[in-house]
């Protein structure tokens, strides 16, 4: 069950403000400048009781350093950071009661597994033998329960992940930070710990801060995911969301594949907008504030594109192009599609229904509602 | 044919080579090692003077050895600055390596230059510099003032050691523990202080063996009343040769290869406790 939930549109006019009710982890306008360089920039951001969130975007957009800063393992040049309520900054990170389960785990190499585990609790002063107690019960939920005498180089890459995510859990945290905690497995294993995790959450109903520049990951996890870039929130949202209605190329690009038309926009027709490209007039919808005479790209999702033979389309928007390249997926085929001023297009079918070979001429069709019209800013590359 | 010879000669070449090889370490052995045992088999001779080989063996230059109390004396001199030396040397060596490895490269560049500089600098230029604010501060001739001077000498052996062992411990291992609520202390000596360890008690038995062997320095700061062994044999040596020192030398050979086995005795230990988990582990 996905919280969704949506901010308001950012205003740099707003002082920052009070903690809102609800919200288990509250930020407003975090930044975090190193000699001139601005890391994070302006982030805010509210997480509900339960939530998975998870930060998305490539390496040095930012994300690592927003949940290093919420673990008290930064300091921010300025914002504030709410934990149920209580300001952040003035406790030092192991007064913080966050869990964090760090990229290469960062277990204790000279503990045992079990050692490891209960160091949190030694530190919060648990007695031994519920000490004991929790150790094991966490051990069999993460489904280690004979490993606990091992040390951590005796243990698989997956293994060691599962004792940090122990560690991090036993003494329950109200918070879980993990920073790409799956980077270093094999792609098997991680969507094995993918579904263990998402298990977990949802048995456990921790709310959880997840760090990933896999965007699969971040889609199969998520209630709600915050695409970063340069430093800032590009956009943040469900899944499905920032997949049907990205409202930056950015976005589009980073979260599946999309091909990217320009154009300039024509009119407005409510919901839609009618652009002219070098392939004619099209149609799209409105990704916001968009007037005529504005420079866009109309996104387009490989999978959208309905191909048929030259002349016979039907649909809202059709343009025409000649097949370049067929390169075969196993279930699906892709096809690179020249278009006659020279970009190209990528268009998905599935392997069965492919007719196509190169160098024919076909019709590209798409429903206007399938396809997501940009505003171009400064710094987005050109054409693609 | 043609390639049999041809893998012939270069089989042979390879053997002439893996000759010619130990040939070499057989030389750089006896280079090193062969005066050791001379004097080792000299401290055996029955002779008054050194003459090799020996006329017989004897146990009499060992019965010198312990009943000159002078040596005695020193001996136990050079422990008294030995022992504190090294362990405050070891003490403020791991404190400034685990401080200088938080700086940034510049600050910390400067600092372990510093920190480096009795052991880049020339011995003599050291020994002068001390001798002379010693004289000053009339710490020359002092038990308390050898052992500040060998504490200067011996700290570079321990910073380098430590520092070395602290680069190889993940900084995310102290980042881990504070999230886990361990306070900057605790996750010190929780964490850090038994990984390092190893490296730390390497870096005292270093620091008491240059203190032990220390000559240089102490020859400038000690007076006849108090004198370090090494200085003792320095001016014993100079004077007519007592063949008695063969005796000393092959008592200190001793003790030198025991701290070295000490030392290997300490890693082992420490492998072994992994092992011993390991196998508990597995049962």
């Amino acid at each position: 069950m996905s919280t969704l939930k949506l901010l308001p549109p950012r205003d740099r006019a707003r002082p920052a403000r009070a903690p809102n009710r609800g919200a288990v982890l509250e930020l407003a306008s975090l930044e975090k400048r190193y000699s001139g360089v601005t890391a994070v920039e302006r982030v805010d951001l509210s997480v509900a009781q339960g939530e998975f969130v998870t930060f998305l975007g490539p390496s040095g957009s930012g994300k690592t350093t927003t949940l290093m800063m919420v673990a008290g393992l930064q300091e921010p040049t300025s914002g504030e950071m709410f934990l149920d309520g209580t300001l952040l900054q003035p406790l030092p990170a192991h007064k913080r009661n966050i869990g964090v389960v760090f990229q290469q785990y960062a277990l204790f190499p000279h503990m045992t597994v079990a050692e490891n585990i209960a160091f949190p609790l030694q530190m919060r002063r648990v007695p031994k033998s519920e000490a004991d107690h929790r150790v094991e019960n966490v051990l069999r939920l993460v489904g280690l329960a004979s490993q606990n005498s091992r040390l951590p180089s005796q243990l698989s890459g997956g293994q060691q992940q599962r004792v940090a995510l122990a560690r991090a859990i036993v003494f329950e945290p109200s918070l879980l930070l993990m920073d790409e905690p799956l980077g270093a497995l094999d792609r098997k294993l991680r969507e094995q710990m993918q579904s263990e995790i998402a298990q977990l959450h949802k048995k456990l109903g921790m709310t959880v801060l997840y760090v990933t520049h896999d965007q699969s990951e971040a889609l199969v996890l998520s209630d709600r995911i915050a695409v970063f870039n340069q430093g800032r929130i590009e956009q943040i949202g469900a899944p499905a969301e920032l997949y049907e209605r990205p409202r930056t190329r950015f976005v589009a690009e980073f979260l599946g594949d999309s091909s990217f038309v320009p154009g300039v926009v024509k009119r407005i027709l409510g919901e839609l907008v009618e652009i002219e490209t070098a392939h004619g007039l099209v149609r799209g919808r409105d990704s916001g504030g968009l007037a005529p005479g504005n420079s866009v790209v109309m996104a387009l999702r490989p999978e959208r594109i309905a191909l048929a033979k030259c002349g016979s389309g039907q649909a809202d928007n059709r343009i025409e192009g000649t097949v370049h390249q067929l390169v075969y997926l196993g279930q699906s085929r892709k096809l690179m599609i020249g278009l006659h001023d020279g970009s190209e297009l990528c268009a998905l079918t599935a392997s069965a229904e492919s007719v196509f070979n190169p160098g024919d001429r076909v019709d590209l069709c798409w429903s206007s509602s399938d396809c997501n019209v940009l505003a171009v800013r400064d710094g987005d590359a050109g054409a693609g | 044919m043609e390639r049999h010879v041809r893998l012939a000669n270069k089989m042979l070449s390879f053997a002439w080579w893996r000759m010619a090889r130990r040939a070499m370490c057989g030389l750089t052995i006896c280079y090193l090692v062969g005066p050791l045992l001379v004097v080792l088999v000299l401290s055996f001779s029955s002779a008054q003077f050194l003459t090799f080989p020996p006329p017989a063996f004897s146990l009499h230059l060992y019965r010198n050895l312990l009943q000159d109390p002078r040596w005695a004396a020193s001996f136990v001199t050079s422990l008294k600055i030995m022992i504190p030396s090294a362990a405050v040397a070891t003490l403020c060596a791991t404190a400034a390596a685990c401080g200088v490895i938080r700086l940034n490269a510049k600050a910390a560049t400067l600092v372990s230059v510093l920190i480096l500089a009795p052991i880049v600098t020339p011995v003599i230029i050291t020994a002068a510099a001390i001798y002379g604010l010693f004289q000053r501060l009339g710490l020359n001739g002092t038990i308390g003032g050898l052992i500040i001077a060998h504490t200067v000498i011996t700290l570079p052996y321990v910073f380098i050691t430590v520092s070395a062992a602290l680069n190889a411990v993940d900084p995310r291992l102290e980042a881990a523990a504070s999230t886990l609520g361990a306070p900057p202390l605790t996750a010190f000596r929780r964490i850090v202080l038994p990984l390092i360890m190893p490296a730390v008690l390497s870096g005292l038995l270093f620091a008491m063996v240059v203190s032990f062997d220390e000559l240089v320095v102490s020859l400038f700061i000690s007076t006849p009343e108090v004198q370090p062994l090494t200085v003792h044999m320095w001016s014993d040596v100079m004077g007519d040769v007592d063949p008695t020192i063969t005796a000393l030398s092959s008592f200190l050979l001793c003790i030198s290869l025991l701290a070295v086995f000490a030392q290997r005795g300490v890693r082992l230990m420490l492998r072994r406790s992994d092992v011993d988990l390991e196998t508990a582990a597995s049962s």
